[in-house]
């Protein structure tokens, strides 16, 4: 009986508390620093695109909301030749950018991507890249990866040997 | 006042209160729960109301194929007719009562009893095991607590010598009866929720577990009628526990006699919605046990002793 | 004339009542008449047990009634049966029987036109007087009578506690 006039009371008291919601649209929420929110395919420092389509992304997903087709240009660079997120399908997993071995699919803090038509959250290549390097700054995937393309031959990457001559006789 | 004129009202003023009730709830439950609740739609959040009359007019009205159509149309009636019969008794202020009958406590409990008949025709003409299940608890316990209702009201008849209400509100004049008769305004405040199945009350709908019981198969209008009905049972019973027990419009004479019935209710109101943010459903059997087995023996001890000590008085 | 037609709409709704085959319908029907009955009640100024006719006949019982039958879970196959069962061979016996009391009522009512309606109100202290007063016997009678229902009722519902325990798989008394 007086637990139950306590629980009462404290629960009245509960009116001068402070409020625990944030006011969404005026007031925004504070995000964590690792937040998860929509994907982004980054660019290298060269400001050439990161992604290699090697379709890791694709089978990593487990709402296979990511769908892209890989081809090469002339210099032997592979790139997607389209590349499709389907946000309505989409959990934010970051199962992707775990992924990725070339760091170009990535997660940012924007998480505001309210439509009124299902079909716009359907995102196309040029919705998805933007034109910065994301959380690896600096980071070039040509230059270490031992693959030659226009303008990087063998060997000159970063902390690589020049390739071995096998002709040559000498040590 | 013409009758007619107090007949529309009241119920003008009643349909009115009612859809107000649902934001009234939602703010204070908000407020009790640390948040805000609705304050989007117009001043307050206050049109809140509108949309969700409007949601439930427009909403498909669906009849189960199984279900047992006329019965099912009918329970929802029954539920909004008694609640507002019931006020055809209640005296708001000196003039204002629709009719003055000198049986009016025994009406009041009438109607509520004929009010159980909308839940278990409601939860009967699903046609569905959780509607039944929540009608037979429904019915249970609205059987259950009406004798305790009806008994913890006797102690307030006896003294007044009286059941119309307004003679009981005129005999408060000098003090109210929740002081004489404390016991009987707790247990008469227990089953009113109870028959309003109201939280902590609110075994015949137990969303968690019954997924909302007895009308888990009503959509539109006819749910709409359910809700309204729920909402002027909680002004019904605010309405009783003020004239029974609050001496009714008597007050300081500051304010006119209507604002002060209407304060009482409110302030009842208020703590019906307290009660819902604050205690949890007992399980069904608990309720029973503490019906019959704490609020029967302590009502017939409360009415015993309240007629020994008016015959003590008289002789 | 408001006391002719609830007591047209107490009879109809006994004759409902007695041809319907949905029980639940059936019970719906009784209701009405209750509340019929309970109006001319009223009229004839017993506004007391008007409203005990509701309170107790109409909210109490007829729910306890429903109650059960709800319990039952009848389905339609339970509404064909009825309809079997309600021959012309059952219900002729009866209706004869029923026939010739109308008939005698309606004799009485022509022959004797003493019928007067006393509008006299009965509130309820003389209802409680005359039950305490002369009719003291039979308060005390039904009162034993409820009492005995009450223990038998017990009696029935009592329930042996059952020790679940895997070595203490007994019931005590």
């Amino acid at each position: 009986m007086i637990s139950i006039i306590r629980t009462m009371w404290l629960t009245f008291l509960h009116m001068f508390h402070k409020r625990a919601t944030i006011q969404y649209p005026e007031e925004k929420i504070k995000l964590p620093a690792r937040w998860r929110g929509r994907i982004v395919l980054t660019r290298d420092p060269d400001m050439g695109e990161r992604c290699v389509g090697c379709y890791l992304c694709a089978a990593a997903c487990p709402v296979d909301c990511i769908s892209l087709q890989a081809t090469e240009d002339e210099h032997g660079r592979r790139y997607p030749e389209f590349f499709r997120i389907n946000f309505s399908r989409c959990i934010f997993c970051g199962y992707c950018e775990e992924a990725c071995p070339t760091y170009a699919i990535q997660l940012i803090p924007d998480f505001e991507m309210g439509e009124y038509n299902r079909q716009n959250l359907v995102y196309e290549k040029q919705d998805l890249l933007i034109n910065s390097e994301g959380k690896y700054p600096g980071y070039n995937y040509y230059n270490v990866a031992g693959l030659a393309v226009k303008g990087k031959d063998k060997g000159e990457g970063a902390n690589e040997l020049a390739p071995v001559d096998v002709h040559s006789l000498l040590p | 006042m013409s009758p007619l004129l107090i007949v529309i009202c009241v119920l003008g003023g009643l349909l009115l209160i009612a859809p107000g009730l649902i934001w009234v709830e939602r703010r204070l439950l908000a407020v009790w729960q640390d948040r805000y609740g609705p304050n989007r739609a117009g001043p307050l959040g206050l049109l809140v109301v509108l949309a969700d009359t409007l949601k439930l007019f427009f909403k498909e009205d669906w009849i189960p194929p199984f279900a047992d159509r006329k019965v099912f149309v009918l329970a929802p009636a029954i539920v909004v007719i008694t609640v507002l019969m019931s006020f055809v008794i209640v005296p708001f202020s000196p003039g204002i009562i629709v009719v003055d009958l000198n049986i009016g406590v025994l009406f009041f409990l009438a109607m509520s009893s004929m009010g159980a008949y909308s839940i278990i025709l409601g939860g009967w003409a699903s046609n569905n095991k959780y509607s039944l299940l929540g009608a037979m608890r429904g019915a249970a316990q609205m059987i259950s607590y009406e004798v305790f209702m009806g008994l913890s009201l006797m102690g307030v008849v006896l003294i007044t010598g009286s059941f119309s209400l307004h003679d009981i509100v005129e005999a408060q004049r000098n003090m109210w009866f929740i002081i004489p008769q404390f016991l009987g305004f707790i247990i008469f405040l227990i089953a009113g929720i109870a028959e309003t199945h109201r939280l902590p009350f609110d075994i015949p709908e137990a969303e968690s577990e019954l997924i909302a019981g007895f009308h888990s198969e009503y959509s539109g209008m006819k749910f709409g009628m359910f809700f309204v009905g729920e909402y002027i049972g909680i002004m019904l019973i605010s309405c009783m526990v003020t004239c029974l027990f609050l001496g009714g419009w008597l007050g300081p004479a500051f304010l006119p006699p209507i604002v002060w019935f209407a304060l009482k209710m409110f302030a009842f109101i208020g703590l019906f919605i307290l009660l819902r943010a604050s205690l949890p459903r007992p399980r069904y059997d608990q309720l029973m046990e503490f019906g019959w087995k704490i609020l029967l023996p302590l009502s017939i001890l409360n009415l015993v002793v309240t007629a020994g000590i008016i015959l003590w008085n008289e002789s | 004339m408001a006391f002719y037609i609830a007591s047209a709409i107490a009879i109809l709704a006994t004759i409902m009542v007695i041809t319907r085959y949905n029980m639940i319908h059936a019970l719906l029907y009784l209701v009405v008449s209750f509340l019929a009955v309970a109006v001319i009640f009223f009229m004839l100024g017993a506004p007391f047990m008007a409203a005990l006719e509701v309170i107790i006949y109409a909210g109490a019982i007829v729910v306890l009634i429903i109650f059960v039958i709800m319990m039952l879970n009848l389905k339609e196959e339970s509404v064909e049966q009825e309809r079997k069962w309600f021959t012309r061979n059952i219900w002729i016996g009866p209706g004869i029987l029923a026939f010739i009391l109308l008939g005698e009522l309606i004799y009485i009512l022509v022959a004797s036109d003493t019928v007067l309606l006393n509008n006299k109100v009965v509130d309820a202290k003389e209802v409680g007087l005359s039950l305490y007063g002369p009719y003291i016997v039979g308060v005390e009678l039904s009162g034993l009578l409820l009492m005995a229902g009450i223990v038998g009722a017990y009696h029935l519902g009592r329930q042996k506690r059952k020790v679940l325990h895997r070595f203490l798989q007994s019931t005590e008394e």
